[in-house]
């Protein structure tokens, strides 16, 4: 029962990412040669909402989650050569398959068996990371 | 309920997207992100004789994040098949036009394009492979479009700002220098 709101939550994200069509390889494809506003606003505003969101967390006085923690927004780690040359090597997948990995999850639900093939190639990529990970430059 | 049928303009899906970085920290102090998951998937069904660290560790403790995706997957099904937009993805024309000159038939139908996603194995081949290449970059980087773009820009960090210059450069470049030829 305590993952329920989780649950919840995710279904709604699922439907969203379906609706504002940003499990669409077209609007990806679209957004990449800048034809469209429509992935970039979907973008921006959820960026600025979830900043404003998250300032207004900050300045409550009780930052209490539902189960009682105390909210706490993780920083990052610091560093550059892994989050670029990551996000290169991810954008390459995702401009070809115009799929990131949440709109995976939601493409699998529609039952598309070309995404479980995505997701099963995502499964290998990550533990082929996971495998080389020593060897390789953060 | 003809809305449940039809897309969402971005000035309403954008902002629904954005309260998941709130709702997660407000639900239990969680930090949204998806590309966890598919290490937390490696962590469960690496075999016993495999021993790599990094899927070392107890992976019942992100069982809230696994739900989540389960979620996604369902919300999926709601969205996709259940509620599903009975029109083609209403792209752009300048993209019409560019996707049939690259010899996609019927630009916008079905989400994604049957042309690679079809059964074939060179389909499969090619769907695959650019799905290692989502998983080992979006491990590599620590966080994919959720868990940098919204999540980490929104929050300021400049980590996550050089992952999005990373991934958006990336997309530009098999957008604009792969997808073209892809059909040809």
């Amino acid at each position: 029962m305590r993952y329920f709101p989780y649950l919840l939550v995710g279904v709604l994200f699922g439907f969203v990412l379906i609706k504002s069509e940003a499990a669409s390889w077209y609007r990806i494809q679209e957004m990449f040669h800048f034809q469209s506003f429509h992935m970039f606003g979907v973008m921006f505003s959820a960026i600025v909402t979830a900043f404003f969101t998250t300032q207004i967390i900050k300045r409550l006085n009780s930052q209490k989650a539902l189960d009682g923690q105390v909210i706490e927004i993780p920083e990052k780690p610091a560093g550059q050569t892994s989050y670029i040359v990551g996000g290169f090597v991810f954008g390459i997948g995702w401009g070809l398959i115009g799929l990131c990995p949440g709109p995976v999850f939601a493409l699998v639900g529609t039952g598309s068996i070309g995404a479980i093939v995505v997701l099963a190639g995502a499964l290998h990529g990550t533990w082929l990371y996971g495998a080389l990970k020593q060897y390789l430059p953060h | 309920m003809d809305w449940l049928y039809q897309p969402w303009p971005w000035y309403v899906a954008g902002p629904l997207i954005g309260m998941m970085v709130p709702m997660m920290l407000f639900i239990g102090n969680r930090s949204f992100g998806i590309s966890n998951n598919l290490r937390h998937l490696c962590a469960i069904t690496q075999p016993p004789n495999v021993d790599v660290d990094f899927f070392r560790y107890n992976w019942k403790e992100h069982i809230w994040s696994l739900v989540f995706v389960i979620g996604t997957a369902l919300g999926g099904y709601l969205a996709g098949v259940v509620f599903a937009n009975p029109e083609p993805v209403a792209i752009s024309q300048a993209a019409q036009d560019m996707l049939l000159a690259w010899g996609f038939t019927q630009p916008g139908e079905f989400l994604v394009p049957d042309e690679l996603f079809h059964t074939s194995v060179r389909n499969f081949t090619f769907l695959f492979a650019s799905g290692v290449l989502v998983g080992f970059g979006t491990r590599y980087a620590g966080g994919c479009t959720s868990g940098h773009a919204i999540t980490g820009l929104s929050t300021l960090q400049l980590p996550s700002l050089f992952a999005v210059l990373g991934i958006f450069a990336g997309g530009m470049f098999s957008s604009w220098f792969l997808v073209p030829w892809m059909l040809i």
